[in-house]
């Protein structure tokens, strides 16, 4: 940090009016389970998971539906118990609203656990390697938002030599309470599984940072982790990104990470505070990750809140549950900021939804796209130190590559700049366009790549098969000439022995 | 008769001689362009562009005869690559881009002939006489080849189907 941050502050960020509470306050609620569920096998980053289960089959709650496939992917579990009605396509909570595989379960009514095989008298006593396993089978991911699969940054703990565990409980974004409430209701088993977690990865020290517009939460949690040294909880300034690992990581060290590393380059591994206590479920009780706590906020509720919800409940049963005052302006899965607008309702809970905000016309207002005026309070706003008006203007006119040059692949989409754009240019959309438009085209190379060397195996096919066609030929032929030669000589023996009895 | 071998074999020789020679003092230099243009191609002379494969579509493009927007299989990936590999302005605007298409088999028509199998230039159709053929769609550039080799119709060109992985923000419209 430099001279000027320490007098001044940080530079980065907004202010947005956080708008969590009264939500945040209303105790936890646990929402009636609806007739049928619909688990999406993608809910991660990485490749889908593969169903294990048949249409018609008996499922108990936390029964393995899917198995993680490849390096960097999650199994799926029932969320409760039933029959599984089908395995087919369901509408992805995703702006586009097209289809993603998923599995539909027909709910029995009851709430039976399925039985775990083997759980730990001790989980301090398992070896590192096999909380990672059990973290794994549980099919925990980041419940942060990215869902990447938490085993495989568990796992890095021992390779990369990771000293120090970040456990991110700022939930920066507006109307977001659900690690606020997690905090407080569950930060027993919060501290132990971040306990777990110091233990698979071999960190000394687990820093927990909460943002200090939450003093109930930072109170809880510090109480909890009170008995163990290890276990620091670090109140940090409520400001917006303060929940981007990297922000939370220089607030907490006071060191930057590298444009292009992460934070595990420089020893420290960031997660999720819900990630935590998904991970003590897991590994104390066998529990996967089949349901979470979700924030109803937005004016639009009848009864905003925390709930309990099953992953795989549609968007409409909890709208049915809860109840809505009007119809929403906008329906958003996530945070204002940085989450996603639902196509629709019949679209279900995913492991990494945060929460559901039915906003009103007036919390939604957006104002008409004007020409830029280049005040520059985007660059002074953007947490990541880019320039958004240049990026957006080059993106405009098709230059992608200027955009990358000006480190659009930096960007991680938090939208400050959208949020303080005085013209209401929709910069984030932009930089979305550009990064999808680039992955395209990287696809396509490799797709070109690919073509290539199909094109030198077909050539190499039809070259190796008119060699054997021509070696074939060949020992036909000496074959035929062998036996004529063989019918020559039997038949002049024939003859001779003619010849001598005559 | 020996006079008549000996003169056609001198002249044979001297007139291949003096063909040998020429050919290497007056080689006409081709465009090393054209080469290096062909590498970025996908080189599975598909056809698609109307060119006699990826060397003449190289050609053609090099010459300004052809807009590098010519290459379906490569799409704007490659444009973008050809335009700035020739220094020429892309317009992509013009292009009436109907997206990739991949073939499909009609399995309730195929009769399993075999004929689509041995045009198609990436080996991407599966199967064997008297079996339902199949196309595996990561292999298929899309050329169509198979299309017109199909007795019974049972090929078609069908779009890509949009995924969620493939999926791309639109672009916002200029305020």
């Amino acid at each position: 940090m430099g001279l000027m941050e320490k007098i001044f502050g940080a530079g980065w960020g907004i202010h947005p009016a956080d708008r969590k509470r009264p939500a945040a306050d209303i105790p936890l609620r646990r929402i009636a389970t609806p007739s049928h569920l619909y688990v999406p096998l993608q809910q991660h980053i990485g490749a889908p998971a593969r169903p294990v289960v048949l249409v018609g089959q008996k499922v108990a709650k936390g029964q393995l539906l899917a198995e993680a496939q490849g390096a960097t992917s999650a199994a799926i579990h029932a969320p409760r118990s039933g029959t599984i009605v089908s395995v087919g396509d369901i509408t992805a909570p995703h702006a586009s609203g097209l289809p993603v595989a998923g599995i539909a379960i027909e709910w029995d009514g009851e709430d039976r656990w399925h039985e775990p095989d083997d759980l730990p008298a001790d989980p301090f006593a398992l070896a590192p390697e096999d909380i990672g396993r059990r973290v794994a089978a549980a099919g925990i991911v980041g419940l942060g938002g990215a869902a990447f699969p938490s085993a495989l940054k568990l796992n890095l703990g021992k390779r990369s030599g990771i000293h120090t565990l970040i456990l991110n409980g700022g939930e920066c974004e507006p109307y977001l309470s659900c690690d606020d409430r997690l905090m407080r209701d569950f930060a027993r088993e919060t501290v132990e599984g971040i306990r777990l977690m110091l233990h698979a990865t071999g960190a000394r020290e687990a820093l927990v940072g909460i943002e200090d517009n939450k003093p109930e939460a930072i109170a809880a949690m510090t109480a909890a982790a009170a008995p163990f040294g290890e276990v620091q909880v670090r109140p940090v300034p409520a400001r917006y990104p303060m929940g981007s690992e990297k922000h939370l990581f220089s607030t907490l060290t006071g060191k930057e990470v590298p444009a292009d590393g992460r934070t595990t380059d420089l020893g420290v591994l960031v997660h999720n505070v819900g990630t935590a206590y998904a991970v003590q479920q897991a590994i104390r009780l066998g529990r996967p990750l089949v349901e979470r706590i979700v924030t109803l906020n937005g004016g639009a509720w009848h009864a905003p809140g925390n709930c309990v919800v099953p992953v795989g409940m549609l968007v409409a049963d909890i709208v049915t549950a809860v109840g809505l005052k009007q119809d929403p302006a906008r329906l958003i899965m996530g945070g204002p900021m940085m989450g996603t607008q639902l196509p629709g309702t019949f679209v279900p809970v995913v492991k990494g939804t945060s929460g559901l905000l039915a906003l009103t016309a007036d919390e939604a207002a957006a104002g008409e796209a004007q020409p830029c005026i280049r005040c520059s309070s985007c660059v002074r706003a953007c947490p990541v130190g880019l320039l958004p008006l240049e990026m957006a203007a080059r993106i405009r006119t098709d230059d992608y590559a200027g955009a990358v040059d000006l480190g659009l692949k930096d960007c991680i989409a938090c939208g400050c700049c959208a949020w303080v754009c005085p013209a209401h240019i929709p910069l984030v959309q932009y930089f979305g366009h550009a990064k999808g438009e680039l992955a395209a085209r990287d696809r396509a190379k490799l797709r070109t790549d690919a073509t290539k060397r199909l094109v030198a195996a077909r050539a190499e096919r039809l070259e190796r098969e008119a060699k054997e066609k021509a070696e074939a030929a060949a020992r036909r032929k000496a074959e035929r000439a062998a036996q004529k030669a063989a019918e020559a000589a039997a038949a002049a023996a024939t003859a001779d022995r003619t010849t001598e009895e005559s | 008769m020996i006079a008549a071998v000996l003169s056609l074999t001198l002249l044979g020789a001297a007139l291949g001689i003096g063909l040998g020679v020429a050919a290497r003092r007056f080689a006409v230099e081709g465009n090393p362009m054209v080469d290096e243009v062909a590498a970025l191609m996908p080189g599975s002379n598909c056809g698609q562009c109307g060119f006699p494969g990826c060397p003449g579509a190289a050609a053609a493009v090099v010459a300004g005869e052809a807009p590098p927007t010519l290459c379906p299989p490569g799409g704007k990936a490659l444009a973008a690559a050809l335009a700035e590999k020739l220094g020429i302005e892309l317009d992509l605007s013009g292009v009436v881009d109907e997206g990739p298409k991949i073939a499909l088999v009609a399995e309730e028509i195929c009769i399993g002939c075999c004929r689509c199998i041995k045009v198609c230039p990436t080996d991407a159709i599966l199967g064997a006489p008297k079996q339902i053929h199949n196309v595996i769609r990561e292999a298929c550039t899309g050329c169509g080849n198979c299309i017109e080799r199909c007795p019974t119709e049972a090929m078609s060109m069908q779009p890509v189907p949009m995924t969620l992985q493939h999926w791309v923000w639109p672009k916002p419209a200029v305020a």
